[in-house]
Order: C-alpha cells, then sequence, then structure tokens
C-alpha cells in the first residue's frame, strides 16, 4: 500500500495523470458550451468515437497527419450536424438524440473499420499518424516538474490552452454573450432578434471540434491506433464534469482532472496485480460517487445560504 | 376529431420511418458491397427462408422485450434512467451464480435463477433512483455509469470466480442441467423465456392501465408538478418504478441465459438495453405493442446476421439502421406541419358548422393565449421523454 | 350584443379619426394554434402615429396572441400587416425590430445573471476587434438612458434591480434598438402605484416626442386617464375602436365581458359554524430572504367564504402554498380542520378534506395527457371505491365516476376518455372543480378558479363554491377579480405587501373604490378593526 502511496506521488504518475486528463477535458470544455446555450449535448460518446477512428483512417488514406485532423474534425462536424438538426430543428428529445447518435456511431465505426481493414477489433493494419509529442524548452529543464509538465501529446496543450479560449469565447465576445443569453432565457434572446435555434446550432458546432479532438487524441496519441468502442463512457464522463463544474470552463477543468486522477490510478492498480476489470470500474464509480458528493454539497450550500438569508432578514426587520 | 388526425399521422410517420429505414439498408449495401443483390435479399427475405430462421427472430426478440418494457415504465415515469443494460446484465450473472451453484429440482432450478436475477437487476437500478430522490443527482448519467460498472464487475465475477479454466477465451463453467430453460418450439431454439416476455408485457400493461401504482406512475411521468400537487408522493413513485423495470430487465437476462446458453460467454454488456429503447420508441411505450416491435427489430437482426453471414456487409449496419429510426421516432417536429393543418382545418369546419345565428361558442383562448409554451427549441423539459404523439 | 351594430361602430371611429396618420394596421387576422384553439378571428387593429392606443379585452380574449403576431412571435394564420402603410411579413422579432416595433413583455425578457448593458445591448454589441467593447457598451446605455429620463446603472446585474427598474431597461432595450412604436403588455399589473404614476409620465414624454404607444391593460381606470384610444377585443374578436372621450368606463366593461359586469350573484345568508382554517402569525420568506407574508393571523369558520383581496404579487401565490403544503412557511402556525399542518405532506393535508383549486391549472392542475376520468380521480387512489386494497383498480367504477363528473360539472368533452388537454379552458377548470369538490372537502382553497374560464363556466364555477358553503364547508377564496371577490365572499381581508391592512366583514357593504384604496396601500385599517377576522373572544 505504501507503494502505491509513493508511486501517485512519483513524477510518472502525474506524468501520467495529466496524459489521461486530455480526452476528459476537450469533451468537457466542449459539454460547457453546449450546457451554456442550453443544450445537453449527449452525442458526446458518439462523437468522440466516431471522430477518434477517422482520424486514423484519414491519415492512413491521406497518408499524413493532416488528412487525419481534417476527416476527424469534418466527422466531428457532420454528426454535431446531425445532432443539432434532429434535436433543435426537428424538435427530438436530447437524450434521445444522443443515445441514438451513440448508437449510430457505435455500429457506423466498425463497420467503416472492417469495410476499410477487414478487421472488426482495431486499425492495427492500418498506418497511424499521431499528433506529435512536443517538449517544451526551459520547462523540460526543471527536475520532476519536467519530467512532468513536458513531453506531453500536443493535443494535451491544445486541450489546456482551449479551456482559455472558451473562457473568451463565453465571456468576452458577442458570441459567447448571446450563447449564454440563449442559455439562460431563451424568450428574452429571440425577443432581441437572437435566433435562438442558429445560436445552439453554433454550440453544438464549436463543441464539436473540441468533443473531435478529444476522440482523435484517443486514437492519435494515448494509443496510435483506435479500437472498437475505444472511448468508454468517456464522452458521458466529460458530461458529469461539466455538470460539475458548474458548466463552467475552469470548473469543468478541474473536475475533469478529479476524474482522470481515477482513471490514473486504476491504470497503476493493474500494474499492483489487483484484477484489471476491478480496477476498471474505479473511474465509473469515481464518476457517480463525485456527481452525488457536488449534489449532496450543493444542497447543503443552498439550505446554508436560505438559513442565512433568513437570519439576516429578520435582523434587518428588527 | 383530434385524436383521429394524430392515429392517421401517427402512422403514417411509422409507415415513413421504417420505409425510410429499409431504403438505408439498401443505399449502404449498394454502397459497399460487390453483390448488393445478393446481400439485401438475404437481409429481408433471409429471416423467412427456414423454421429454424423464423426461431431466430424469436429468439432475438426475446430479450429486446424485456429491456424495452423496462424502458418504457422508466420512460413513463418520466425518469431518464439507462439502467436497462446494467440490470439486464447483472440479471445474467445473478441467474449464472445460481444456475452453477445451485443444486434443485428442473422446474424450480431456472425459476430460482431467473428471480435471483430480477432481484440483483432491481438492486442495481434502485442506486441511480435513489441517489435521484435523495439528493437530486441526475440519474442519467449515474446509470450510464453503473452500466459500464456492472459490465466490469460481472466480468470480474465471472473469470475470477467461475471461469473455465480449460477454456482458452473467457467463459464460466457449465450450468447445472436442471437450470435450463425448456425449449417450446421443435426445430428451433425458442424457449420458454418468450412466454415469460410476452406474460411480462401484459402484465406491464396491467400495471401501468390497471393498478394504482400505474397509475400514479402515469399521473407522475405526465405532469410532475401535478403529481406533486395532487400528493401522489412522486418520488417513492419514480424509485419504484425504476426498481420495477429494474427486476423486469434481471429477469430478462435470467431468462435469455439460462434459454440460450449453457455458459457465461459475453466479454461485454450486450447492448439490448439500448436497442430496447428503440423498441420501446417504436412500440409508442406501449407494452402491448412491444412484441411486435421486438419482432420487427429482432427480425432487423437476423437480417443483418443472415447478411454478414453470407455476404461481404458487415453486420453492424443494423446499429445505424436503429439509431436512425430512433432519431425520426423522437423528432416530434416530423410531419408536425401536416398534423398542423389537419387540425386547423377541423376546427375550421367545426367552427364554422357551430356558427348559424349566435356569436360563436368559440374554444376558451386562454391555452391559446399566455399558457402555449413557446413553440422555438428552449427547454429541453426532461419531463417529456416522448410525447403521446412519438 | 348584435355583431352589425359593432361593425358599424368600427367604421364610424375609423372616420373619426382619418387626419392621423396610421402607424400601423393589422387587418382580418386569423390565428389557430396547432391545438385548435382559435386565439384570433378575423381581428382589425389600427394605431395611429403619436397616440397611446389601449387594447383592452378579459384574460384569455386574445389580446396577447394579436401582440405576439404583431412583434413577430406567432404567425398569423390569415390576415396582412400593414406598416407606414405597407404590407409587410413579420416573421420574426427581429423583422418586428427592424420596421420599428418594440415590445416590453408582461413577464420581462431579461438575462437575470448578465448586467444591465449586457441585456440591453444583446444582439447588437459594439465590437473591439474580436471582443465586447464593454466601455462604448457603457457609454450608450447611459446616454440613452439620459436621453429619455430613464436613469439607470449599467453595470448592475439584471437580477439584483427591482421590478420598476426591470421595467425601464425593457423600455431602454426596445428604444436603443430604435423602436417607433413601443407595446407595453400590462405593465402596471406588476408595478406600485407610485412606479405606475412614473410609468404614465415616461410614456407620455414619449408620446410628445412622436412615439406611437399601445398599451394593453385592462384596468379601466388607467386606460382611460391616459390613452387616447381604446380597441376592445372579446372571444378573440375586435368589439369595436373608440376615442376614449366619447365612452364611459361601463361601456368599456360592457363590450369587454359582453353584459354588465356587476354579476349579482345571489346567495343565503347563513350563520357560521366553528373555525375551519386558523392561522396565526405566519410569516413567509422567500429565498431570496425577502419577507412575503408577513405576521398575519386569521380565520376561516365553517360556511363561510373568506375573500382575499390584494393586487397580484402581495404575497397571495405563497399564502397559497403555505397553506396546501406546496411551500414553506418560516414561523407561525395554520390549522386546518383543527389539525396543525407544520411538517405535513402534500397528501397529509389533503387527507384533512382540504381541496385545491390551483391558479394555474395548467402547469399544476391537470395531467393533460391523461383523460378527463383519470383526471378527477387521481386523488382519490387510496379510496377503496375505485382500488381494491391490493392496489388494482375497479375499471368500471372509475368509468362511471369519470361519467357522472362529466355530467355533474358539465364538463364538455365527446366522452370522458379524452384527455384533458383536449379541452377548452373553461372545461378544463371544471375538470379541475369536479376533481376537487367531488372529494368531500371541508376546507376549499380556491385560487383565482375562474381566471381566463368564459362567462357560463365562471358562472357555474361560482355557484358550485356557493354550493359548497352552503353545505357548511370553508372557503378561502383568492382572486383578482374585484367583482369576484365582492360578490362570492362574505368576509374580505385585504393583502398588501404580504400583511392584512384590512378585514371587512361584510362584503356586500364594501364599494369597489374603498376596497381598491386598501388593496393599493392609500388606506388602512387598525390592528383592532383587523384582528376582528380572528373571530375569538376577547377577555
Amino acid at each position: 500500500m505504501s507503494g502505491l502511496v509513493g508511486y501517485i506521488f512519483s513524477s510518472d504518475f502525474l506524468y501520467m495523470w495529466i496524459r489521461v486528463a486530455t480526452p476528459l477535458i476537450l469533451p468537457a470544455l466542449g459539454a460547457v458550451i453546449c450546457n451554456r446555450s442550453g443544450v445537453v449535448h449527449l452525442g458526446l460518446e458518439g462523437i468522440m468515437l466516431t471522430a477518434a477512428l477517422f482520424g486514423v483512417l484519414g491519415g492512413a488514406l491521406g497518408g499524413s497527419l493532416f488528412w487525419g485532423i481534417a476527416a476527424g474534425i469534418l466527422i466531428s462536424l457532420l454528426l454535431s450536424v446531425l445532432f443539432a438538426y434532429f434535436h433543435l430543428s426537428l424538435r427530438a428529445n436530447n437524450v434521445l438524440c444522443g443515445t441514438a447518435i451513440n448508437t449510430i456511431a457505435g455500429g457506423f465505426t466498425v463497420f467503416v473499420l472492417e469495410l476499410i481493414t477487414g478487421e472488426k477489433g482495431t486499425s492495427s493494419s492500418l498506418r497511424s499518424f499521431s499528433f506529435p509529442n512536443v517538449n517544451i524548452p526551459l520547462v523540460e529543464d526543471i527536475p520532476v516538474l519536467g519530467d512532468v509538465l513536458s513531453g506531453h501529446n500536443l493535443l494535451t496543450y491544445i486541450a489546456i490552452l482551449m479551456v482559455f479560449a472558451v473562457v473568451f469565447l463565453l465571456y468576452k465576445t458577442p458570441l459567447g454573450l448571446r450563447m449564454r443569453a440563449v442559455g439562460e432565457n431563451p424568450n428574452a434572446a429571440s425577443s432581441v432578434g437572437v435566433n435562438v435555434t442558429k445560436m445552439r446550432f453554433t454550440a453544438v458546432l464549436i463543441s464539436g471540434v473540441l468533443i473531435g479532438l478529444g476522440g482523435m487524441y484517443l486514437s492519435m496519441g494515448y494509443l496510435n491506433m483506435f479500437t472498437r468502442d475505444m472511448t468508454a463512457g468517456r464522452g458521458f464522463i466529460a458530461l458529469a464534469a461539466a455538470a460539475m463544474g458548474q458548466s463552467t470552463p475552469v470548473g469543468a477543468f478541474l473536475s475533469a482532472m478529479v476524474f482522470a486522477f481515477f482513471d490514473g490510478l486504476s491504470n497503476i492498480l493493474q500494474l499492483l496485480r489487483i484484477p484489471a476489470e476491478f480496477v476498471q470500474m474505479l473511474p465509473y464509480i469515481a464518476t457517480i460517487a463525485g456527481l452525488t458528493l457536488y449534489s449532496i454539497q450543493r444542497i447543503y450550500r443552498f439550505k446554508r445560504k436560505n438559513r442565512l438569508r433568513v437570519i439576516e432578514a429578520e435582523k434587518s426587520r428588527q | 376529431m383530434n385524436r383521429r388526425i394524430n392515429l392517421i399521422v401517427d402512422l403514417t410517420k411509422m409507415l415513413l420511418i421504417i420505409l425510410i429505414a429499409c431504403v438505408l439498408v439498401f443505399i449502404i449495401v449498394f454502397l459497399t458491397s460487390q453483390e448488393p443483390a445478393d446481400a439485401v435479399y438475404s437481409f429481408f427475405v433471409g429471416p423467412f427462408t427456414s423454421l429454424r430462421r423464423i426461431g431466430n427472430i424469436v429468439e432475438a426478440a426475446t430479450p429486446l422485450m424485456f429491456t424495452a418494457l423496462a424502458v418504457i415504465i422508466i420512460f413513463r415515469a418520466g425518469q431518464f434512467s439507462m439502467i436497462s443494460e446494467g440490470a439486464f446484465f447483472i440479471g445474467i450473472l445473478g441467474a449464472m451464480i445460481v444456475a452453477i451453484t445451485g443444486r434443485m429440482p428442473p422446474g424450480i432450478h431456472p425459476l430460482a435463477a431467473i428471480v435471483f436475477g430480477g432481484f440483483c437487476g432491481a438492486f442495481v437500478a434502485s442506486v441511480p433512483a435513489v441517489l435521484k430522490m435523495m439528493w437530486g443527482v441526475s440519474e442519467l448519467v449515474t446509470s450510464i455509469m453503473l452500466n459500464y460498472v456492472v459490465q466490469f464487475f460481472t466480468i470480474y465475477v465471472v473469470s475470477y470466480h467461475y471461469r473455465e479454466i480449460t477454456s482458452s477465451s473467457l467463459a464460466s463453467l457449465l450450468f447445472q442441467e436442471t437450470s435450463a430453460m425448456p425449449v417450446i418450439v421443435e426445430g428451433t431454439r425458442v424457449h420458454l423465456g418468450v412466454i415469460v416476455a410476452l406474460v411480462l408485457c401484459f402484465l406491464g400493461f396491467l400495471f401501468l392501465q390497471r393498478t394504482r401504482l400505474g397509475f400514479k406512475l402515469r399521473v407522475t411521468g405526465d405532469n410532475l408538478h401535478f403529481a406533486q400537487y395532487a400528493g401522489v408522493g412522486a418520488a417513492g413513485v419514480m424509485v419504484s418504478a425504476q426498481v420495477l423495470a429494474g427486476a423486469i430487465a434481471g429477469i430478462g437476462g435470467g431468462a435469455e441465459l439460462l434459454g440460450m446458453y449453457t455458459r457465461f460467454k459475453w466479454t461485454s454488456s450486450p447492448g439490448y438495453g439500448w436497442i430496447g429503447i428503440v423498441v420501446a420508441l417504436l412500440a409508442r411505450r406501449n407494452p402491448l405493442l412491444v412484441p411486435l416491435a421486438a419482432a420487427f427489430i429482432g427480425y432487423l437482426n437476423v437480417g443483418a446476421d443472415i447478411m454478414a453471414r453470407s455476404s461481404d456487409v458487415s453486420r453492424e449496419v443494423v446499429l445505424i439502421i436503429q439509431g436512425v429510426m430512433m432519431l425520426l421516432i423522437a423528432s416530434e417536429a416530423l410531419l408536425q406541419h401536416w398534423r398542423q393543418k389537419l387540425i386547423v382545418k377541423a376546427a375550421e369546419k367545426e367552427a364554422k358548422e357551430g356558427n348559424d345565428d349566435a356569436p360563436p361558442e368559440l374554444p376558451d383562448a386562454s391555452i391559446g393565449g399566455n399558457d402555449i409554451p413557446y413553440t422555438g427549441v428552449d427547454t429541453p423539459t426532461p419531463n417529456s421523454p416522448d410525447q403521446e404523439g412519438l | 350584443m348584435h355583431l352589425p351594430c359593432f361593425i358599424q361602430k368600427i367604421r364610424a371611429g375609423g372616420v373619426n379619426v382619418n387626419q392621423a396618420v396610421e402607424a400601423l394596421r393589422m387587418e382580418n387576422i386569423t390565428k389557430v394554434y396547432p391545438n385548435g384553439v382559435i386565439a384570433n378571428k378575423s381581428v382589425t387593429f389600427v394605431v395611429n402615429q403619436g397616440e397611446i392606443h389601449a387594447l383592452s379585452g378579459e384574460n384569455g380574449a386574445g389580446k396577447s396572441t394579436l401582440m405576439k403576431i404583431l412583434f413577430g412571435e406567432e404567425q398569423p394564420t390569415s390576415g396582412t400587416i400593414f406598416a407606414n402603410g405597407q404590407k409587410v411579413n413579420i416573421s420574426s422579432p427581429t423583422e418586428a425590430i427592424r420596421l420599428g416595433i418594440g415590445m416590453v413583455h408582461q413577464h420581462f425578457m431579461l438575462v437575470p445573471s448578465l448586467t444591465v448593458a449586457e441585456n440591453m445591448m444583446l444582439g447588437i454589441e459594439p465590437r473591439k476587434g474580436l471582443k465586447i467593447d464593454r466601455k462604448r457598451a457603457e457609454k450608450e446605455v447611459r446616454e440613452i438612458s439620459h436621453k429619455y429620463n430613464l436613469p439607470i446603472e449599467p453595470n448592475e446585474r439584471v437580477e439584483d434591480l427591482t421590478v420598476g427598474q426591470k421595467q425601464k431597461v425593457e423600455i431602454l432595450k426596445a428604444l436603443l434598438r430604435g423602436a417607433k412604436i413601443l407595446i407595453l403588455d400590462e405593465p402596471t399589473a406588476v408595478l406600485t402605484p407610485q412606479e405606475t404614476r412614473e410609468l404614465f409620465a415616461e410614456l407620455k414624454t414619449l408620446r410628445s416626442n412622436g412615439y406611437t404607444i399601445i398599451f394593453i391593460s385592462h384596468k379601466l381606470n388607467e386606460v382611460k386617464e391616459f390613452c387616447d384610444r381604446i380597441t376592445i377585443i372579446r372571444r378573440g374578436q375586435t368589439m369595436g375602436v373608440y376615442p376614449l372621450s366619447d365612452i364611459s368606463e361601463q361601456e368599456i366593461s360592457k363590450l369587454m365581458v359582453g353584459r354588465d359586469v356587476i354579476l349579482k350573484i345571489s346567495k343565503n345568508k347563513i350563520l357560521p359554524g366553528a373555525p375551519a382554517i386558523k392561522v396565526r402569525n405566519l410569516k413567509i420568506l422567500e429565498e431570496s430572504g425577502r419577507v412575503r407574508i408577513n405576521n398575519i393571523s386569521f380565520t376561516v369558520r365553517e360556511g363561510e367564504i373568506l375573500g382575499v383581496a390584494g393586487v397580484e404579487g402581495n404575497g397571495q401565490a405563497q399564502l397559497v402554498k403555505a397553506l396546501t403544503g406546496l411551500g414553506p412557511y418560516h414561523s407561525g402556525s395554520i390549522e386546518l380542520c383543527g389539525t396543525d399542518i407544520r411538517k405535513k405532506s402534500v397528501s397529509d393535508i389533503r387527507k384533512l378534506s382540504v381541496a385545491h383549486i390551483p391558479e394555474d391549472r395548467m402547469t399544476i392542475g391537470i395531467a393533460p395527457r391523461l383523460s378527463v376520468t383519470e383526471n378527477t380521480v387521481i386523488d382519490k387512489t387510496d379510496n377503496i371505491r375505485f382500488f381494491t386494497r391490493l392496489g388494482l383498480s375497479k375499471s368500471s367504477e372509475i368509468r362511471e365516476y369519470g361519467k357522472k363528473m362529466v355530467r355533474d360539472y358539465h364538463i364538455l368533452c365527446k366522452t370522458p376518455d379524452v384527455s384533458v388537454e383536449s379541452l377548452s379552458g373553461g372545461n378544463i377548470q371544471k375538470t379541475v372543480l369536479a376533481r376537487e369538490l367531488s372529494g368531500g372537502p371541508k376546507v376549499i382553497i380556491a385560487d383565482q378558479p375562474t381566471r381566463g374560464v368564459d362567462v357560463g363556466a365562471t358562472e357555474f364555477i361560482r355557484r358550485q363554491l356557493i354550493a359548497m358553503r352552503d353545505a357548511g364547508n370553508s372557503i378561502f377564496l383568492i382572486t383578482s377579480d374585484l367583482n369576484e371577490v365582492l360578490g362570492l365572499s362574505d368576509g374580505i381581508i385585504v393583502l398588501f405587501e404580504g400583511e392584512i391592512t384590512a378585514y371587512l366583514p361584510d362584503a356586500s357593504n364594501v364599494t369597489e373604490e374603498e376596497l381598491g384604496q386598501y388593496m393599493l396601500g392609500i388606506k388602512r385599517q387598525s390592528p383592532e378593526q383587523i384582528s376582528e377576522v380572528l373571530h375569538e373572544q376577547k377577555d
């Protein structure tokens, strides 16, 4: 057990923590944008999965990383349009719509994979182009910290930059203002001519890019091939992270880091000869526990705030 | 009048969706297959070419009936738990343990195994339900997470406690012979489970329409605020609905295991819970229509299997089709324009007929005035999984 | 009542003002909603430039729908609209804004967590590169608020503003977007008297600057006081256009309602019995800490209708919630039929024979997609007449009961099996009434029982309530309809800012003027007078 604690504080673990956080941060940011504009995007999982496959396929067929990125983002946008069109224009319930997208993605990825490689399980027969790892000059020379922070995949750094980008988008730009208005009071927004459907459509598309990048990281960074159902619920965990972060970019980032910790932990525990299946449950249990604790403290805080207000009101009356 | 219009529009919509699904099969096959005609033939006609294959349809439909019924009960209570997938799989595990370790006479053994499976399903389903009741945790996300937990837990239990060591792939020990569910149609593998499923569908209908709890459940699902105002104990109703649904899915898992297998062989959760959603929507959330809808989806699945075996098109086509069907059925606005046109026409006609001399007795406009919800897509209301009009 | 007569009057009205410039003309507007409800039937509505034009009608007459069409929020089923003489197609609010039409909604169209400036600039944000130019936004807000003398602080969050300030933001928002025609939807419903006076002054300034104002209201004194002309709508149809100098309040109300407003409700005097509702020192605080009900006490006795008069928003909603178990109260006690209801659930309270006719029937009063029958038995699931001990329903009993309810309460429907949502508002309310009154209640809390209900149904509902009272039950009646509170109640209490400001033991001796003064907080009784509502013997 002490070995475990030692391992957790090792730079290897911290490095891995950041590594496994990347595919949660990106879609969680996507979920934040959607939540803020009033769409609960349940098709995350499916979009991630499909982007993961198409990133690999695009790279292999086009012969360069560029084509991989192009194909991954394009398919994410296509599926986002599908989700947005059915949910926003044809008014399909978002849960059903998201579930449908995920079902389609589950079938579509395997179908396409088999069509192209003849295999159903992995894309290992294809040549994959991955995003490069980046060493940060100066930082990489710092002992310990350098090992933890430098040498990550390009997408990891992009994910962290995206936190700031989403803050900028939501709070500094006209588009962000409109999105937040549409999410909080759609009637108010539409009464001044802000097109609610259009705004939400835009939000779903922008988040589609982030979600797609998250998916591509799985097959072009974390691993360098696509495997069937490789997202393994990360889209839903990202959704939970966005909820726990109260739909703020920084909050979602922090929550994603918390969930990633348990993902990383499960990786180590597997090394410690604890049954793999047992350990694999950990991230999911952590998500359930995290959401529950978050809900409990929210209720508690709400109650306490009310009590305080009541007491204050009493005082001011006297 | 409106009722008839709704029926016409809904039927048309359903036929249209089935048609679109079939056309989609054609398109995909013709785009990807070397011998498209054969593939299409084996997809659509294949399932009917022998008794065994017709039996396959029933076999494929059986687990879907259980999960669809579970989904219906959850959705009609206005909840969005996706637990039928996990409840089904844990039901398989529960039944497996009893089937391997139990020492019971034939008739009793499968019964005990299935009941235990149902119990496991109910337990799993109660987790998101209780978390929501106590602290308002979204049952949607917790249930999906729980599905993964169940999957890994089940695989863990099988591979560490009940594993057949001699087998190279993951498989459990052989079940006791006393635990088998009897086959009911010679020449097929159609087992007693289908009768259980049919009976449960009927009971599910009776439950919703003819019992106090079922009544409260429908009220809660239709309008939660109203349920609270009328004091039906909405929180308790929502939990009961999910527990009951979990039990049904768990029973389904048990029946599937004992009817179709002699060992546990899955390496991941089989997805019946998710496809159950398509079946539930196709059945218009009516338990009595579940067997029909399940048979249709079962038919598609068998068709896809036959096509995959006899041609170069993989069976995953069917998931794409089912997903598209789900999208289309869930689309409330689909054909809405036409529906409205018919209703407006009918209303105008009625107004004309009732308008002879006296000022017309207009329907009170207050519903039309302030109470009509804003028609843009503003609130994805959790309260309406899908309306009556699909 | 004769249609041709009214049509002549409309024409006459048109001739009277032919020298004025038409700012707006809506011609033969018909609107049929998706559920088949006809909200407007061939309505013609003309507004001249530079006038304050009142649009009046009862709740549900179709005013709001007509204005939604004008503002592009709804599309008419048929009819044409002209703005400044040009035929226009107002497909969206954007289009309406472009045509210089601005709307101040009854429920403010503001985003609470955003600042005043952000709300006002939404959709027309000044930019600096990719970013919003906050400085310029602030400056523009300050300028326009100064120009129209509507002072407001641009950096304040809207959720922290008072109602009156929010309304200013709404008006400024419209002006900022270049509105020349302003629609105000019942703007005074939420305002205090001072705020109302302020608003009138502001609107008159706007009129003198050439703005056109459409003022939707059914408060006749306000309309009479400062509008130029009035269009009256009844049940989806125009009843005429009149210069307000030519028409009396009595005539207007006659046109609005279609009969003499004073509804004679005949009822016998009966001697009240023992107390059934006892509220003592009740205090209700909102989540925000705002005091909604401040230390009120009253008693309702058996065989008595106690009416609550008051402008909406003076604590009525919170009081009803507390009485029915749907909302919290902070201190004090509520006793229903001899039982203290602290910590009791809604169903516990219902078991004390308490019925509740809710204000908002569409949201909480019905399960819309369930049948009429099912909606009338939902509160009776513990009754072994309908469900066996094992929880199975006795369908034939339930069906019979549904038929009986439809018969007894004159619910107009094809069969009791149709879904409630397919009925008209009046019949939905009768369904609610059937459920609540048929359970043998001793205490009935009736919250706006006739709002938005047609005249026939209104009369029926009122008769039912009186019959319940004659049978010795206690009725607590909350209504914003003065006529109803005066006609139905035995005694009246007036709620003003969460306090009881008057107790009028005999409603038949009260005039509207007197009641109005209490409701608006102009007059207030002494604590001794008010405490008589307790009906307790003094030592």
